[in-house]
């Protein structure tokens, strides 16, 4: 049996006929072919499927699109304004804050909300808010710069002094 | 993949309508799933329907109310977290909160959930039964209430029959009285290996009233009550501290399993039960 899940997706509305226990990030994906966000670990470990529900992260494995219904969800795609890449973004660049790039979506989905509430976090809070995402990559060392670097160039552009 | 078996899905507008949804046997009440669904996808759970409660913003609060701080059970383990006046009343809250999974999951988990899951291994199990929290259940003929003691049936059993709803935890505050939680875990967002947690209400540096909490070692009602009558009356000093820790260590069940042998998490026991009193007692002396 299915039901309607109409959601609001980086400002588009989406609605579509799915089964109650399709979990939100196979929804992303697969109904919607929003790929960016990722689907590791399936046991809300890793958190590379975080995305925004409601402009709260959570670990789309871990979530019904039924739950999802009515709400508003952003995703990785949602971060580039305009050609224009989040200061976020920017940073996984210039501090080489991603090798194989499997975790970057949640670990930028996480930097953004983080961000957003405490523009200047110091190293400490940056990493207790990441401790839910693995990255098998890079050590955190690097992820860590990237989000300083965001915090420091809120206007995005490299080059920028902070 | 993990894919859960066929469920239905039905949406609570309210607490008379989530009561109301409650009537099938088989229903499961969905709050922040993020128990529930990981059991759902591992098919040790197969509810026929899920009740989702998510919306029920009357029951997402944390309030002093007169002597009693008042948990909504829809309220999140970050909302527990960010809570001055849970964290003031009550540090064990936070010290528990922080360790409580990580960041993304504290901000969907819920306080009501976690009880409800009865899970052996949960730290808000141990934490509000040394505090002698009582949840209110709320059911078509009105509200109950159970002293959390008496919460827990077993592992993943409770008292809340069916068509009832935990809607709030209800924690008396005391002056002269703190509170601390200890937990060793593998590594960081895990399970505990062993937690302690330590109530203490101290009157002219002596033990009024005593409550030790314990996670994940089979303590019966994941108290340890004679360590507790131990303590009752009592100084508050180191030694009385370590012979109630010892007291706690032989009376719980510890499990050796990939987490560690017996005789280990016994000895955390009583590391971890040391360490929360001597806290929550200095903190106890802060506060009176």
């Amino acid at each position: 049996m299915t039901m309607r899940v109409a959601v609001t997706v980086n400002g588009t509305e989406y609605a579509r006929d799915v089964e109650p226990r399709l979990l939100l990030i196979h929804f992303i994906r697969d109904e919607l072919g929003l790929t960016g966000s990722h689907w590791g670990c399936d046991t809300s470990n890793c958190g590379s499927c975080v995305v925004w529900l409601d402009a709260t992260p959570v670990k789309a494995c871990t979530v019904l699109a039924a739950m999802a219904d009515g709400r508003i969800v952003r995703t990785v795609e949602d971060l580039e304004q305009d050609g224009c890449l989040d200061p976020v973004q920017q940073g996984f660049i210039e501090c080489h804050g991603l090798q194989c790039g499997f975790c970057t979506p949640g670990m930028m989905m996480t930097a953004r909300w983080l961000l957003d509430r405490n523009p200047d976090p110091a190293e400490a809070e940056i990493r207790e808010v990441l401790s839910g995402l693995l990255c098998r990559c890079t050590g955190y060392e690097n992820i860590v710069r990237s989000v300083r670097w965001a915090a420091q160039h809120p206007a995005g552009h490299p080059g920028e002094s902070p | 993949m993990q894919v859960p078996s066929h469920v239905e899905y039905e949406r609570a507008t309210s607490v008379e309508h989530a009561l109301a949804l409650l009537g099938r046997p088989d229903h499961r009440v969905l709050a922040g799933g993020h128990s529930l669904i990981p059991m759902m996808k591992l098919r040790l759970a197969q509810p026929g329907v899920l009740v989702d409660i998510n919306g029920l913003a009357e029951l997402s609060y944390i309030k002093l109310d007169g002597a009693e701080l008042r948990i909504g059970a829809l309220a999140r383990h970050a909302d527990l977290l960010d809570s001055a006046v849970a964290g003031q009343h009550f540090p064990i809250f936070h010290d528990a909160e922080r360790v409580v999974a990580d960041p993304i999951v504290r901000l969907w988990g819920t306080i009501g959930g976690s009880l409800c899951q009865a899970d052996p291994s949960e730290d808000l199990s141990a934490v509000f039964a040394a505090v002698r929290a009582i949840a209110v259940i709320r059911g078509q003929d009105g509200d109950r209430e159970v002293p959390v003691r008496e919460f827990h049936l077993g592992p993943y059993e409770t008292v809340i029959g069916p068509g009832e709803l935990l809607a709030e935890i209800r924690v008396p505050v005391q002056p002269g009285t703190g509170s601390a939680y200890e937990k060793v875990a593998r590594r960081v967002g895990d399970w505990s290996v062993a937690a302690a947690g330590a109530v203490l209400r101290l009157e002219k540096h002596k033990i009024k009233e005593a409550g030790i909490g314990l996670t994940a070692v089979a303590a019966e009602h994941f108290v340890a009550a004679e360590a507790e009558d131990y303590l009752r009356g009592k100084p508050a000093t180191e030694q009385n501290f370590e012979q109630a820790a010892k007291i706690a260590a032989e009376h719980c069940h510890p499990v050796p399993d990939q987490r560690g042998p017996e005789d280990y998490k016994r000895h955390l026991v009583a590391e971890l039960t040391t360490r929360a009193l001597r806290r929550a007692a200095a903190r106890a002396g802060a506060s009176a």
